[in-house]
């Protein structure tokens, strides 16, 4: 029998907050929040990429955090669905899921809000034409898209608002 | 007074919202436990034949493996088939996990590798070898469909075709204008973005506490109860939040089997998920061979009906549901024969998936209308119109409400039907051919017993409490709505507590009947203990409510007072305190009216009208506008309500276009298991959707006059779609999905 592959250690701050971590090489970003962070509201849909479920956000950036392994993100920052709020103050793009209802079960919509904050910071998503095609990556079988799509609109305009009152 | 109600009919969003964008509902996988094994199932490499050896040594070899259920070492469970049978259960016998070494289906779950952690299970679960001995499978229902058989004994709540009325071959043969319309829908699987599992925590003495991913946590802790033969009192099962369902969650389905049966013989708390892949190896909509045909005056009007339907099921169990019914109660026709028939494959027992049997009959019926408009040269909607009956012939009763023909104008409207022009192929924009077209859809509106609780507190919080489930369908929220308004409290002083076992009795939530049923229990609830509360205040001897009449009374905002006089009032507490109670709780249980059951047919109906844009020469279908009408009685929650019809349109695009199960018959398999080859529509798939819903008002249909909506939204959708493409193309392709191939073969 091969001898244990020692796991590696990494450094992760997620949510803000820093930690330092054994994982194996094998671990899925995706596997060490949920199985051992215990930060569930990051989910598996399909373990395969396929979904968009397990989207989060690294270094800004939305990924699948189920084709990740944890150990390629050595010092990065994560930021899941549970840190997109602050101060107990949802994030714009929260709110305005939650006023479209753009989501029913609940289950795809973490990945949809890392997902659609992602495209925000992206600034390629200006017609609804593009929020559709930049958010099909993340599935909804309850069938939630045109609300979506509302949804980050909304956001979208509330952060060009934002960005006219700060300049 | 800054109370604006009544709740109930205005658009609120989602009382558990604030739950679901943070991250904070937790679904079936991720309830924690102390010591928590994890399982990994072993799923079965062929379809048909017995295991002759299986060789766990090597996986539990591996450290932190626990231990490796089969068939060989299985704990004993219930004998009799009937212990196996859960609420929803077809008749034959139930699939039972691990039972023997016999391999009924591609799929089924083999072995259970119990371990530490979920990659030691799942790296141990690739360690176990399988020597099948195989035997000669079928898959292939066209191949099976000369042994198809009326099924003996029929499923519970299934009503089988009606009897024949009148002679309709023979109209047939002498009608002027004839139809005939053979077509295929093809298995679907359900794919609700959570995967099933099963926690199961182990209380020891205490029992175990269940989080199922299901729809009927009664359901799922009876079958546990008998299946194990465990008191219902150390059975509690919690699903507070379900990812999606469909009716994949009807049945307690194999995960919480195994999750069960490893907690209870290692005595510790397991979990048991399933792949994306698993998904694809238990119910789903069966495959479905269909010939209607439609026997008609050149005035359109039917004089004829014939619809047969061979439908696959299981070697284990007559799986059936009403595909054929539909076209003897949706139009008018005095001559009407409807058959229905299956045939067994070596595949899992399908399942009931949104709108079970309705989604596939009324798409035959629907197209076959279609191609009788285009004979005829009459307007589809006008010939719906002029077929239009107001007596369902099945059963010859008249309907609680039917505001169907208000579905066509206002949905037509919308839609600017009247912009048609009426032959295939006649409208373009560019190098894209445009079509219209249309569809009737219906479903049935059922109410089911229900039972539910309310709790009133001096502090004006009101609890209610009812078992059943929200899988995405919004019942927290309406439930939340109805006690509002009962008790005239703000929503936010609701606490609505659902999905679990443990709460009065509610049938499984599916049917669309949910709002109908634990809405009216909730309901009755709440106004027993308003008058309950009234009691109290009328009965305090110094009172200015002192023996005054009920109806005089008022109960809003924390207050009860004479509604002719709001200042004549006293506070809840106050009289609560007064009269020495600390809550006021009762418990109701309702019931669908017998006579009306027995007098009238009740249904939700729409109209469905869909824009396609065809690329004429590569074949791409984009579906670019849906308007869907419906009439389902008084709705609840507009926002809510039309989440429910988008979800069941964006389904029926995907039935229309991208769905379907693909089999090797060879291998007697599934090969698209994945998101990557089974497509359900993304975003991008997904146009602009109106949904309108029609003024309909019911009295007798229940007591809230709700008629649900789960369904309607994805009946007559492909139909539409389907009719768009012809339209569009003039090619009819009757064979779901409608895929570029089909569209440009023979072109």
């Amino acid at each position: 029998m091969a001898p244990p592959i020692a796991p590696h250690t990494i450094d992760l701050t997620i949510n803000g907050t820093a930690h330092r971590l054994d994982v194996a090489p094998w671990t899925t970003l995706l596997d060490l929040l949920r199985e051992d962070l215990k930060l569930t509201g990051t989910k598996k849909g399909c373990d395969h990429g396929q979904c968009g479920a397990c989207t989060v956000l690294v270094d800004g950036k939305r990924v699948n955090s189920c084709l990740t392994l944890a150990v390629m993100k050595d010092g990065a920052t994560v930021t899941t669905v549970e840190g997109l709020a602050r101060n107990g103050q949802l994030h714009p793009v929260q709110e305005a899921f939650i006023a479209r209802d753009a989501f029913q079960c609940g289950y795809c919509t973490p990945g949809q809000l890392c997902s659609a904050v992602g495209l925000m910071a992206e600034g390629h998503a200006h017609s609804a034409e593009e929020i559709r095609e930049l958010m099909s990556g993340n599935l909804c079988r309850c069938g939630a898209y045109a609300n979506i799509v509302a949804a980050v609109q909304d956001a979208l305009a509330a952060q060009s608002t934002q960005r006219e009152a700060a300049e | 007074m800054t109370t604006v109600t009544p709740f109930v009919g205005t658009p609120r969003s989602r009382v558990d919202g604030r739950a679901k964008v943070t991250g904070a509902a937790r679904y079936a996988a991720e309830f924690d436990a102390p010591d928590l094994a994890h399982g990994w199932v072993v799923s079965s490499a062929v379809a048909r034949g017995r295991i002759a050896r299986i060789d766990t040594d090597a996986a539990m070899a591996m450290p932190g493996v626990l231990k490796i259920f089969t068939h060989e070492n299985r704990p004993r469970t219930a004998w009799f088939d009937y212990k196996h049978r859960d609420q929803t259960a077809p008749p034959g016998h139930p699939f039972r996990p691990l039972y023997s070494d016999t391999i009924l289906h591609s799929g089924q779950p083999i072995a259970l590798v119990v371990a530490e952690t979920l990659d030691i299970a799942r790296d141990a679960a690739s360690l176990v070898r399988v020597l099948y001995e195989t035997e000669e499978h079928a898959t292939d229902l066209a191949a099976r469909r000369d042994t198809a058989y009326v099924p003996p004994k029929k499923r519970s709540g299934i009503k089988p075709p009606p009897k024949p009325r009148g002679d309709a071959p023979g109209a047939f043969t002498s009608a002027p204008v004839q139809v005939r319309q053979e077509s295929r829908v093809p298995a679907e699987y359900h794919n609700p973005m959570e995967p099933h599992a099963a926690t199961v925590v182990w209380k020891g003495k205490d029992g175990i506490v269940v989080h199922d991913k299901t729809q009927g946590a009664q359901n799922s802790q009876s079958y546990i109860a008998s299946v194990f033969g465990l008191s219902p009192s150390k059975v509690q099962v919690v699903a507070p939040f379900v990812g999606g369902a469909f009716g994949s969650g009807l049945r307690p389905q194999y995960q919480v089997f195994l999750a069960v049966m490893a907690a209870l013989e290692l005595e510790r708390s397991v979990r048991v998920s399933l792949t994306r892949d698993q998904m694809f190896t238990f119910g789903h909509r069966p495959e479905t061979l269909q010939i209607v045909t439609l026997g008609a005056g050149r005035d359109g009007k039917l004089v004829s009906v014939q619809h047969d339907a061979v439908a696959e099921t299981s070697r284990l169990e007559d799986y059936q549901e009403v595909v054929v019914n539909w076209s003897g109660l949706l139009y008018r026709c005095d001559n009407v024969a409807l058959t229905y028939r299956l045939a067994q494959l070596d595949v899992s027992t399908p399942c009931d998936m949104r709108a079970p049997g309705a989604t596939i009959g009324v798409f035959a019926l629907e197209i076959a209308m279609d191609e009788l408009a285009h004979a005829t040269g009459i307007d589809p909607v006008e010939l719906r119109l002029r077929n239009h009956t107001d007596r369902d012939q099945n059963e010859d009763k008249p309907f609680t409400s039917k505001e169907l023909r208000a579905c066509y104008a206002k949905g037509a409207e919308r839609f600017g039907w009247s912009k048609r022009k009426p032959a295939p192929r006649s409208m373009r924009e560019g190098s894209e051919l445009v079509g219209y077209g249309f569809a009737t859809g219906v479903w049935e509106a059922m109410m089911m017993k229900s039972s539910a609780r309310a709790t009133l507190t001096p502090d004006g919080r009101l609890t209610v409490a009812t078992a059943t489930a929200d899988i995405g369908t919004g019942t927290y929220t309406i439930l939340t709505q109805i006690a509002a308004d009962a008790l005239g409290v703000p929503m936010e002083k609701v606490t609505t507590l659902i999905g679990d076992s443990s709460l009065p009795t509610s049938p499984i939530e599916g049917g669309s009947w949910a709002a109908a049923s634990s809405g009216a229990a909730v309901d009755a609830a709440c106004r027993s203990v308003r008058d309950a509360l009234i009691g109290l205040a009328r009965g305090l001897e110094d009172s200015p409510l002192a023996n005054i009449d009920p109806d005089r009374v008022t109960v809003r905002d924390g207050r009860v007072f004479l509604t002719a006089d709001p200042d004549q009032g006293l506070a809840i507490d106050a009289v609560m305190a007064a009269s020495g109670v600390d809550k006021i709780e009762l418990e109701e249980t309702v019931l669908p009216d017998p006579k009306t059951m027995l007098t009238h047919a009740a249904y939700t109906h729409s109209a469905v009208f869909a824009e396609v844009r065809v690329d004429e020469e590569l074949g791409i279908v984009r579906v670019t506008r849906v308007v869907n009408a419906v009439a389902a009685g008084r709705i609840l929650n507009p926002k809510t309500a039309r989440s429910q019809i988008l979800g069941g349109v964006v389904m029926g695009i995907g039935m229309a276009l991208e769905e379907e199960a693909l089999h090797d018959h060879k291998l007697g398999r599934v090969m698209n298991h994945n998101f990557a080859e089974y497509h359900i529509p993304v975003n991008a798939d997904v146009p602009d959707i109106d949904v309108l819903f029609v003024e309909e008002h019911d009295d007798k249909v229940s007591p809230l006059g709700v008629k649900g909506l789960g369904e309607i939204g994805i009946v007559g959708t492909a139909a539409a779609i389907a009719n768009a493409i012809f339209h569009a193309t003039g090619k009819r392709v009757n064979d779901l999905p409608i895929t570029v191939d089909k569209l440009l073969d023979e072109a």
